[in-house]
């Protein structure tokens, strides 16, 4: 069973069922991830040592460092990426990351953007479906 | 989006499968802002030629030199991750050192200029009043945008060399008038109470104004006329630290902030934060993660430090050894050097136990681990905020950190 939670706005299509991790607090690839193991190293974050890997990572916006597109990119080669992000306001150095992953790789990660109202439905532990080709979202039930 | 038949043809492919990709991106980013269009740039500073950040970035940048990509327009460098004649006096390993170097070519290879350096400002190669161009680091993005009034948004890695491959940026964010008015003033204290001639008052102002405006405009108000270069540079290097600031205005100072209404464009500011001294003073004392302590690093040069600090440093040094024990480095990029090297500027401080570093940053390769430091006294706000993650340190001014080299430590009293 699954039902549609919201439609959002699709910046990289692409489609993925996956665990989610959510943060309130917005979030920098750049400093708080650790690319090598695919989990958060910010010390002070409630979500730290959670790992991303796999799993549909939801925070509101992006803390602004412009390495951001080169340790997400590389977090996508080493398979160590989250399989879909669902943001609020999309930074555009995340959109480069991914674009550039896929030049390279042909690997890709969808990114949907979603309303306040949509951010505030979703909680760590939900089992999401994005469709970011259609901009949809879904939360999958246990039958 | 709009776009030109130059630029549909380079989306194409005809100019190459790197220009395409890099064309691509471009448009995938002005999608996103909603942008109509594309605007030439003239000019172009590099962020992502650093070898820190993985394999993707060193992919990427081989990938674009290998179609035989090559910069369009005017192309700086940011600083890589070694000195690139003096590595092996810093203990870069040499297998990173090969990494750094198959990243120097890629860039060089797509015809940048090798400036190596986090301050292209300082050293000529700079654009004029309302210019467009597509910078790269944080620091000289707020430098180009605040002090000399020319116009890029925030560009990163990847974005830098593909807006210097197809010489294009989308129409958005700070290139457009609208998005330059200051949004926030921030009031200093009256000259009489606060002593603008420290120049560690600077860092912490920007540090203050970053941390509060975040991604906003912000204007200042309350500060002399005859700021330096220096302290400009401070202050933008800070602010984008503590926040995303890419563009601050100072009223009678900063070209587009001649008066009030001009940095406001005739509005009014959202909100009027007033600066005491008991922020600043707050603000200068969380730069530190400890107040005292033995010191084995003192490190000037975060923004690459300019001719000016140098001579600054070498007349507090006044001749002095640092002491046997603590490593004292200043970053800085070559044009500088080769002024310290045909002044005598050079020896002198070689000679008190300094070593010049270029090409690079201290938080930009592997050097705070492989030399084990664990206490870096620093005149920069800057290195202050990022380093904290891998080491202590203490913020003060530039005569503090010579007085800590020439001690060996700093105690609590002199903090």
């Amino acid at each position: 069973m699954k039902q549609e939670l919201a439609t959002g706005k699709s910046i990289i299509p692409g489609i993925a069922e996956g665990i989610a991790v959510v943060s309130q607090e917005p979030f920098s690839f750049a400093g708080e991830f650790d690319r090598r193991t695919g989990t958060i190293s910010n010390p002070r974050s409630n979500l730290f040592g959670e790992s991303l890997k796999g799993k549909v990572f939801v925070y509101p916006y992006g803390r602004g460092s412009s390495c951001t597109s080169a340790v997400l990119a590389e977090a996508i080669r080493c398979c160590n990426a989250p399989c879909a992000i669902i943001n609020v306001q999309v930074d555009p150095i995340l959109v480069i990351g991914v674009l550039v992953a896929e030049a390279l790789y042909s690997m890709t990660i969808p990114i949907l953007g979603v309303s306040q109202e949509t951010f505030r439905l979703l909680h760590t532990g939900d089992n999401l479906i994005i469709d970011a080709v259609a901009g949809k979202l879904y939360r999958k039930e246990s039958a | 989006m709009r776009l030109r038949d130059d630029e549909r043809k380079m989306l194409q492919g005809y100019h190459g499968e790197g220009v395409a990709i890099a064309m691509s991106v471009m448009v995938k980013l002005g999608q996103i802002y909603n942008a109509e269009e594309m605007i030439p740039i003239s000019m172009a500073h590099i962020d992502g030629c650093v070898y820190t950040l993985g394999q993707a970035a060193l992919d990427f940048a081989e990938k674009l030199a290998d179609t035989g990509a090559r910069v369009c327009v005017p192309t700086t460098l940011n600083m890589g991750a070694r000195d690139i004649t003096r590595w092996q006096e810093f203990r870069i390993p040499l297998d990173y050192a090969q990494g750094c170097q198959r990243m120097e070519q890629a860039y060089l290879k797509m015809g940048a200029i090798p400036t190596w350096t986090c301050t292209p400002y300082l050293q000529g190669i700079i654009p004029h009043f309302g210019e467009h161009i597509a910078w790269a680091e944080s620091n000289a993005i707020a430098y180009a945008n605040s002090v000399i009034g020319a116009r890029t948004a925030r560009y990163g890695d990847f974005a830098d060399i593909c807006a210097a491959l197809t010489g294009r940026v989308p129409k958005f964010s700070l290139h457009l008038s609208s998005h330059r008015r200051g949004e926030m003033l921030f009031k200093l204290p009256p000259a009489n109470r606060i002593d603008f001639n420290d120049d560690s008052l600077y860092p912490v102002i920007g540090y203050i104004v970053g941390s509060i405006a975040l991604d906003r405009v912000p204007v200042i108000d309350g500060i002399p006329k005859n700021i330096t270069a220096d302290q400009l540079k401070a202050i933008g290097a800070a602010a984008a630290s503590s926040g995303n600031v890419a563009l601050f205005h100072i009223i009678g100072v900063t070209p587009e902030a001649t008066t009030y209404e001009d940095a406001f464009q005739g509005k009014e500011p959202v909100d009027i934060i007033v600066i005491g001294e008991k922020e600043l003073h707050e603000t200068h004392t969380r730069l530190s993660t400890v107040e005292e302590g033995k010191a084995d690093l003192v490190t000037i040069g975060c923004p690459h430090a300019s001719f000016t600090e140098f001579e600054q440093l070498n007349r507090l040094l006044a001749r002095r050894r640092i002491r046997e024990g603590v490593e004292f480095w200043v970053t800085s990029n070559r044009v500088v050097y080769s002024w310290l090297e045909q002044t005598g500027l050079l020896e002198s401080l070689k000679s008190s136990g300094i070593k010049v570093m270029t090409d690079s940053c201290i938080l930009s390769g592997p050097y705070i681990e492989h030399w084990g430091f664990k206490l870096a006294v620093t005149n920069s706000a800057k290195f202050a905020h990022y380093a904290h993650k891998q080491i202590n340190v203490i913020f003060g001014s530039l005569e503090k950190c010579v007085d800590a080299a020439i001690k060996g430590e700093v105690r609590k009293s002199e903090t």
